[in-house]
């Protein structure tokens, strides 16, 4: 048995001419870097749930910024939902058919956000939609103030969350096979007949992943919210804002607070998973 | 190479006359196709025979030509006439048969049925399916079927919507070796019986000899020798064809060194 002898680290070290002490150094190494890594994540997260008694985190739910926190956020993160899909289907949809460099360009251009400090965006932002922003002098003549309105939260949360959303579809559009497209049309279905009854259906795990990819980064969006929506309660505080703003009077709120919205990460992680098993 | 098809075109059948261009590669070729005999398309990978397909469907636009079916054009350049995909009645089966992976077999053959409602559209379904003898199939799910099996459900869509032509694109070459000498018996069948102007795409002189039709030999773009079978046998013009009628030019055996047809 040839394959004994030179298999498993006892025969490996043994072959290599026997150096134990080196194999044991490097192993030792490894666990510890790798051990430091774990930790790195997991003590963050057992201190978010093991500090604090469950009684002292339900009272900290009870303080008053927090009802209007939860539903701004579950208005402002529905609406850029529907913003980032309505939208963002249709745009997935030509980069993925059209195979012009422009295209390529448009591609890499809407992936931006994903790599822009969250301060940058906001600036970005307040740059496009503020008063001395790009369409300021417009929509100041139609008498909208866009920064600082509940408006202001759901453009910020859609422009970080959009590439999640768009980079899966596109990706799922182009894995459609071009001679299903082309069938269905020579069955007599039109454009639009083609896209909602064929490439939709089809590709609707991955978008259904990437719609809840998107959901989930609209949710934990703060920077870009921060600058562009300030942070005001009832009107532009979001959960995120709100731990930030409980942190300075009250840590248990906060620590209540965050705990929810991991639970909400967590469900929607797994949920994600599971579509994409399916 | 002239036009087997004149401007007035007021015979029956599918005539064919298109010439562009994609990539490198000219497309200059013109043909008819009638009702009762069907045209075989032999030629090495990359010569353009299924580019000439997707213009006849108007998936791709030539620069000039005429494309009519039954006398009534569906594309004239010089006329601006140019019928989007769903409106040509042509139906057109892919090599790998492209059924909808998301509907059953039934609702993958109801796809393209007209009829007034959803209960007759089904029922035509299922008319199609039995005339392919897959009406057992009409329950499952694509991903569950045979290759063989697969291609009746893509014939039976095909042909449940009462297309004007049929366009297959190597409708063997999927197939296993063991299928393939029944499927080719019963393909051939049927295209007599159902009298549809046809073009089958094959790189097989088997294939060929079994559907029994006229035979057009493609090399890049043009058309270098047509007739049947036979003919080509006594009297191969090009080494393509020598190859071909010698049996040994079967699937991607040969090639003219282009990629593969898009």
């Amino acid at each position: 048995m040839p394959g004994a002898l030179t298999r498993g680290p006892a025969g490996l070290a043994g072959s290599r001419g026997g150096r134990p002490l080196l194999t044991a150094a490097w192993a030792l190494a490894m666990g510890i870097l790798a051990g430091a890594m774990l930790l790195l994540v997991l003590l963050p997260i057992a201190g978010l749930l093991f500090t604090s008694s469950p009684r002292e985190l339900w009272r900290g739910l009870g303080d008053p910024m927090v009802g209007p926190a939860v539903e701004l956020t579950i208005l402002t993160t529905s609406a850029s939902l529907v913003l980032v899909v309505g939208c963002g289907t249709p745009l997935a949809w030509i980069i993925a058919r059209r195979r012009g460099r422009i295209w390529r360009v448009v591609e890499t251009v809407v992936e931006m956000p994903v790599v822009l400090p969250p301060a940058v965006a906001g600036v970005a932002l307040l740059l496009a939609f503020g008063r001395r922003g790009l369409l300021g002098p417009a929509l100041g003549a139609l008498g909208i103030g866009v920064p600082f309105t509940r408006m202001a939260v759901v453009l910020a949360e859609s422009f970080v969350a959009a590439p999640f959303y768009v980079q899966a579809a596109v990706a799922a559009f182009r894995r459609l096979d071009a001679d299903l497209i082309l069938v269905a049309r020579t069955l007599g279905a039109s454009r639009p007949r083609v896209f909602f009854t064929v490439a939709i259906p089809i590709s609707w795990p991955a978008l259904a992943g990437g719609a809840a990819m998107s959901w989930a980064r609209a949710l934990g969006e703060f920077g870009a919210t921060l600058m562009f929506a300030g942070n005001l309660s009832g009107r532009t505080q979001t959960l995120p804002l709100a731990i930030y703003t409980a942190l300075e009077s009250d840590l248990r709120t906060a620590q209540s607070l965050s705990i929810v919205l991991v639970a909400v990460a967590v469900a929607l992680l797994v949920a994600i998973r599971a579509g994409a098993r399916r | 190479m002239t036009a087997a098809v004149d401007d007035k075109g007021l015979g029956t059948g599918l005539d064919v006359f298109v010439q562009g261009a994609l990539g490198t590669l000219a497309i200059d070729v013109s043909f008819a196709v009638s009702s009762e005999v069907p045209l075989v398309m032999v030629g090495p990978n990359g010569a353009g025979k299924t580019t000439i397909l997707m213009m006849i469907l108007g998936a791709l636009r030539p620069r000039r030509g005429r494309v009519a079916l039954d006398g009534t054009p569906l594309f004239d350049d010089r006329r601006g006439i140019d019928l989007p995909v769903e409106r040509r009645g042509i139906a057109f089966v892919p090599q790998r048969y492209a059924l909808f992976p998301h509907l059953d077999v039934l609702g993958n053959v109801a796809y393209g049925v007209v009829a007034p409602s959803r209960a007759e559209r089904r029922q035509r379904a299922r008319e199609a399916l039995r005339d392919l003898d897959a009406a057992a199939l009409a329950g499952r799910r694509p991903a569950q079927l045979s290759g063989g099996e697969m291609q009746r459900v893509a014939l039976a869509r095909a042909l449940a919507r009462r297309p004007g032509a049929l366009l297959l694109d190597e409708p063997l070459a999927a197939l296993d070796v063991s299928l393939r000498r029944d499927v080719r018996r019963f393909l051939s069948e049927r295209l007599r019986v159902w009298g549809i102007p046809t073009v089958v795409i094959t790189h097989d002189r088997d294939d060929a000899e079994a559907l029994d039709g006229n035979v057009i030999v493609v090399e890049s773009g043009s058309i270098t020798q047509r007739g049947r079978l036979g003919e080509l046998e006594a009297a191969p013009d090009t080494d393509f064809v020598r190859l071909l009628v010698s049996g040994r030019a079967k699937s991607s055996s040969i090639s003219d060194g282009r990629p593969r047809d898009p």
